[in-house]
């Protein structure tokens, strides 16, 4: 009967041996790299004795503010992972011309599934769930998110899958499959090793992280917006974040079962999406789909979002057509679930179906294309600042309209049939990723670092990063459009010299290499404002003369958000209040009730990634000590009644009277 | 957010804690909804796939399965029972509707646990076939489900044994109400879709 | 002319510097290493329609981004704070249900021309499809390996391996599956491409309409050597074609279970090969190698 439950052998240490560590040089290089930065900052917590601080005030903290620092946090480091798998891989094909190059096949399809793994649900959605932390309490006039434990169980189950992967560069090896990891190619019969069930695991357990914030954060909107703020007052940014975690609660459990599946054939042998026995490899590639497709729209609705508060703010004018705005977001929402194939229009589905989803795909440019319009709209008339967030709202425009141009191209069927799977398609969804959500979450953190972290970022460096990152990003992907066109193949790691293609691939390394000067220009901009915080200290709380609420509040903000719970009856609630500071009452201050620190979080999380760890080595007792490890760990955590502390009246109106407010 | 609270127990608070916790607990239903409509619609197109096998309806006892059904049944009526109690602070009353509803729970597992064993004796395991790959997920991620649901009961019972019903205890007993039913609900479609439409076709 | 202040010029001097680095790339790519532009080179029936419905959704996109870019320029140019001449200031003004009308409305129409134009072309292009001619299609069948394609012509009785021969101006009807993790089968030149699956037989029609040497490729990951499945399509006269069959069919090695078993397991062949079919049933027995005994092969459509 046991027989059942294994397919290897296993010792104590399941399948874990010395071939573990066998990992070609370069390989070597990045571990070396990644474990000596982690003893530096070991060291240096350690040297200053900062250990205690950052457990008491960081890593057990359930203020959304405190752990949307830490998201944002760990978003860049795995930024910079996926940069650097980028830099390798323009490196490999540039000089892959005739068979060249320093990478082997496998090496290289592991880079590149890393890449892909990692930009999207570690870089991605770790830098949008930060600022969704961040800000949308504040906007909707909230001291917190509903569920504030399971805020901080979301975030380091984020965190633990984050450490999967970055394991794996040590120990064993990663998918080579790409990042959406095909049967049968996914499957036992052609990857036997560790590097899928690494890639399973890490995103299985990230993506629970974020169904639990979808969850979380829909909660906090519908149940915690401030007295007076009706739906349809809310500040746009808020409603883009409705429709995001609405599609991360429809999505994302598809995910989870779709992995859970493949995880068994795996591991116990089953046959869902194997070859033979009765396997349907096909069914795989609808199931990720139809959460594959949701999830690029839960990465760029908050984007459009944020363009939505910059483009107001910086135009000093109110957005135009909130209405049409807010049925956009509705529209683009529903519509996204009705795509998925356009993904796989040459799996030969027939006619009808292929037809039918390439014109509801096509459809989805006609909401896109009027948040476009309106926000041009919002600055006609207005009084343009134009700052580095208006900068890389621009850089939106023209990349991002060249992307959605693209993919209506890309959405014919028969046109497809052409392009799939090519560069072309590779730079058209670059092209949307880069264009749409990367600048627009750059614009977003710098619109609202003051709020955040107190002082304003160093605006001549941020300009200096933008055109950095237009004109890199235009050198990477134009040649990718042209190589498209000349029938070139994504995921080639050598191709013939005869071609002629490998100039193409030059110019598009060397455009990653204008990028990784913007990301360099952006680290240098991010030290330089700190050691020059004082002199750029937003003093009043309004940095740019902001319209939404979170502008209220000192910056950074209290602890308690808010010391009175603000009337939100009007759109552009802060605006008004400003435009009518007779109505602005002497304040009365009550207690505040507050969510007091625990580390459960990190427990159960630690346990979660133990129990990942231990099934894709097969040592099975460990996955078992682990999994009860976790549960007790919850059950415990119940017990406990007292998970409030409070803040008193006097000491709330201390606060108020140290900080300089508006 | 309430901010003329004074302690925990204030009940605008806690109604709003109620309210805030049941709204979240039906939502995360909806997606455990979506969890198993993608497992139903894998095995809606696979049921067939067997392989070398029979044909699945073959190996289901439909008397057998209508007993657990039954089972199960009867034991979201106690767990509606139980929290009734709960609401009139009966703490002994209570705990014997969540024991009772414990042992039917446990008895539908352990009959279905059953079934899975005949299955695999017979050579019918999760290995042989798609199909029946499909069938032990589904059924099993709905018994995976029960079994957290009956842990969850026997944390609660040691609770109110050893606690005066509170605020908290009714909060969480109401949305293990609401778990319990759920997978009621659930499981009358496995029961139709995979039982009941098998043997028909 | 008036006077360019120095934010002007340094602004100028970075547009013209976007501009001149995507006009170098374009110029580049078409001169420098003589790159073949295989989607657009189009030597077949089907890729020569394919090309037109690019080119006509290429100018369609670039009337409608053309005016979103002029505008943009123009509204950040007029309504900058440090504009040069003091502009309009409407701080309040948020609506207008005629403007939003003409943004909802004409992307709408675009949309849907574009949706008859695909409804149309899809049906017209499907691979499925076959290709209206006087004479009868030739049946290729295709089977992906690990790293190599095996081409099988059924009425020849002959297979070749990374290269495929067909006669010019006549449907070519190939029937496509796997022995190994789905694959695409490609050939730009000639039509778009279809994915090969195991235990699925999926179709392509392409027909060729000059003679000529065309590249084929995989175009999904299937492992190690996925990169090194490059292929040759050749089209040639159709004596040419018949000559060639009939030698290969008495004068090549035998393709028979252990051949095949040897062809399918992983590596890439050094050069294309060519074989005799004994077994007329080889491709069949490929895909039903994947189902049992009750079930049928499946045909996807």
């Amino acid at each position: 009967m046991l027989h059942l439950f294994s397919n290897v052998a296993d010792g104590l240490l399941g399948r874990l041996g010395w071939d573990a560590f066998n990992h070609p040089l370069i390989t070597w290089g990045g571990i070396i790299g990644m474990v000596g930065a982690v003893i530096i900052i070991v060291g240096l917590l350690t040297y200053f004795k900062k250990w205690g601080w950052l457990y008491r005030n960081w890593l057990t903290s359930l203020d959304p503010k405190k752990i949307g620092v830490m998201y944002l946090i760990v978003a860049a480091v795995m930024l910079l992972r996926g940069a650097s798998d980028a830099v390798m891989m323009r490196g490999q094909q540039a000089m892959a011309s005739g068979g060249g190059g320093y990478l082997d096949a496998d090496t290289f399809q592991q880079v590149f599934t890393a890449h892909g793994t990692i930009m999207i649900f570690f870089a991605a959605m770790g830098f949008m769930f930060a600022l969704i932390n961040l800000i949308v309490p504040l906007q909707i006039g909230a001291r917190d998110v509903a569920f504030p434990f399971l805020n901080s169980v979301s975030f380091w189950l984020f965190v633990a899958g984050a450490v999967l992967v970055n394991v794996s560069l040590a120990i064993g090896d990663f998918a080579a499959t790409g990042w959406l990891a095909y049967p049968p190619l996914s499957g036992l019969e052609y990857s036997p090793g560790v590097g899928v069930d690494y890639w399973i695991w890490s995103i299985q357990i990230a993506g629970i992280g974020s169904l639990l914030s979808g969850i979380n954060f829909f909660a906090t909107i519908v149940k915690m917006r401030a007295p007076g703020m009706r739906l349809m007052k809310m500040p746009i940014f808020v409603w883009s974040v409705l429709g995001s975690m609405s599609l991360v609660m429809f999505a994302f459990p598809i995910l989870t079962a779709t992995l859970a599946m493949l995880s068994l054939d795996r591991l116990l042998g089953m046959h869902f999406f194997t070859s033979a026995m009765g396997g349907n490899p096909m069914m795989y590639v609808n199931l990720i789909w139809a959460w594959g497709h949701p999830e690029v729209y839960i990465l760029v609705l908050p984007a459009f979002g944020i363009f939505s508060e910059v483009v107001a703010t910086y135009s000093s004018k109110r957005l135009f057509g909130y209405t049409s705005m807010v049925l956009a977001i509705a529209a683009i929402t529903v519509l996204s679930f009705l795509v998925w194939l356009h993904h796989f229009f040459t799996m030969g589905a027939g006619a009808n179906v292929n037809a039918f989803f390439g014109i509801m795909t096509m459809i989805i440019a006609i909401p896109t294309g009027v948040k476009v319009f309106n926000w041009l709209f919002t600055m006609y008339r207005g009084r343009i600042r134009l700052t580095s967030p208006m900068l890389w709202f621009i850089g939106f425009v023209v990349t991002f309209s060249i992307g959605g141009a693209t993919g209506v191209m890309l959405a014919v069927p028969a046109i497809d049939f052409q392009m799939h799977n090519s560069l072309f398609l590779v730079a058209h969804f670059h092209n949307m990723i880069i264009g749409g959500v990367l600048f627009g979450y750059f614009a977003g953190l710098t619109y609202w670092f003051p709020k955040i972290f107190g002082y304003k970022l160093n605006e001549f460096l941020g300009k200096i990063a933008f055109w950095f990152w237009l004109v890199g990003f235009i050198l990477a992907f134009v040649p990718l459009y042209i190589l498209g066109l000349m029938g070139a193949t994504r995921r080639l790691d050598h191709y013939d010299a005869s071609l002629g293609w490998q100039w193409l691939f030059i110019v598009a390394g060397v455009g990653v290499l204008f990028i990784m000067l913007g990301v360099g220009t952006q680290i240098l901009q991010m030290i330089f404002s700190y050691f020059a915080r004082r002199i750029n200290r937003d003093t009043t709380g309004d940095a740019w003369g902001g319209r939404t609420l979170e502008w209220s509040t000192s910056s950074p903000a209290p602890v308690y958000n808010f010391a009175i719970i603000p009337d939100a009856s009007h759109r552009d609630a802060w605006w008004w209040t400003k435009q009518h500071p007779e109505l602005v009452k002497k304040p009365v201050y009550q207690d505040i009730e507050l969510p007091r620190n625990t580390g459960a979080g990190i427990v159960i999380a630690g346990f979660t990634g133990l129990v990942g760890f231990a099934l894709i080595w097969h040592i099975w007792w460990l996955a078992a000590i682990a999994a009860v490890g976790a549960i007790i760990t919850i059950i415990v955590r119940t017990t406990n009644d007292d998970v409030e502390y409070t803040i008193t009246a006097a000491e709330v109106a201390k606060i108020e009277a140290s900080r300089s407010r508006a | 957010m309430s901010t003329n609270t004074t302690t925990l127990e204030h009940p605008d608070h806690q109604a709003k804690l109620l309210d805030k916790t049941s709204f979240g607990f039906w939502v995360y239903l909806m997606t455990d909804l979506v969890l198993f409509a993608t497992l139903f619609a894998t095995f809606a197109v696979m049921r067939t796939n067997v392989a070398s096998g029979a044909p699945l309806s073959e190996h289901y006892n439909l008397p057998f399965v209508l007993v657990e059904t039954l089972l199960l049944l009867t034991s979201s009526f106690t767990c509606g029972l139980a929290l009734l109690a709960v609401r009139a602070k009966q703490s002994q009353l209570a705990i014997a509707g969540f024991g009772i509803t414990f042992a039917l729970g446990a008895c539908f597992l352990g009959m279905e646990l059953y079934e899975f064993r005949q299955l695999v004796i017979e050579g019918n395991s999760w290995r042989a076939s798609g199909a029946l790959s499909s069938f032990f997920t589904l059924v099993g991620t709905h018994g995976a489900h029960i079994t957290i649901g009956l842990l969850w009961i026997g944390v609660m019972m040691w609770r109110l044994a050893t606690k005066p019903i509170d605020a908290n205890t009714v909060r969480r007993l109401t949305i293990l109400s609401l778990f319990w039913h759920f997978l009621d609900i659930v499981w009358i479609f496995i029961f139709t879709m995979v039982y009941l439409l098998g043997a028909a076709s | 002319m008036p006077k360019l202040s120095k934010l002007q010029k340094r602004r100028i001097a970075r547009l013209s510097a976007v501009a001149l680095s995507v006009a170098a790339l374009i110029i580049a790519g078409q001169l420098i290493g003589a790159g073949q532009f295989d989607v657009l080179d189009a030597q077949g029936t089907i890729s020569a329609q394919q090309r037109n419905l690019l080119s006509f959704a290429t100018i369609l996109c670039i009337l409608i981004v053309t005016p979103v870019f002029a505008l943009t320029f123009i509204i950040v140019r007029t309504y900058r704070v440090d504009a040069k001449k003091p502009a309009v200031y409407t701080p309040d003004w948020d609506g207008n249900n005629r403007l939003e009308a003409l943004w909802w409305g004409i992307p709408a129409i675009v949309i849907l021309a574009l949706s008859v134009v695909t409804w149309q072309s899809t049906h017209a292009l499907d691979p499925f499809k076959a290709i209206s001619s006087k004479q009868p299609p030739l049946d290729i069948q295709v089977i992906a390996l690990q790293w190599k394609w095996l081409f099988i012509y059924p009425e020849q009785g002959i297979a070749s391996v990374n290269y495929v021969q067909f006669p010019e101006d006549r449907p070519v009807r190939f029937t496509v599956t796997s022995d190994a993790p789905m694959n695409s089968f490609f050939i730009p030149q000639l039509g778009g491409q279809i994915y090969a699956m195991s235990g699925m037989k999926t179709q392509l029609n392409l027909q060729a309409d000059h003679t000529g040497n065309f590249r084929g490729m995989s175009a999904n990951l299937s492992g190690d050597g996925f990169a090194d499945m490059d292929f040759t399509a050749q089209a040639t006269s159709a004596k040419t074609f018949s000559i060639w069959a009939d030698m290969a069919s008495r004068q090549s090695p035998e393709l028979n279970q252990t051949v095949y078993e040897r062809l399918a397991l992983p590596g890439v062949p050094q050069q294309p090969t060519q074989y005799k079919l004994t077994d007329g049933m080889l491709f069949d027995k490929v895909v039903n190698k994947y189902m049992s005994y009750d079930q049928k092969e499946t045909e996807t459509k």
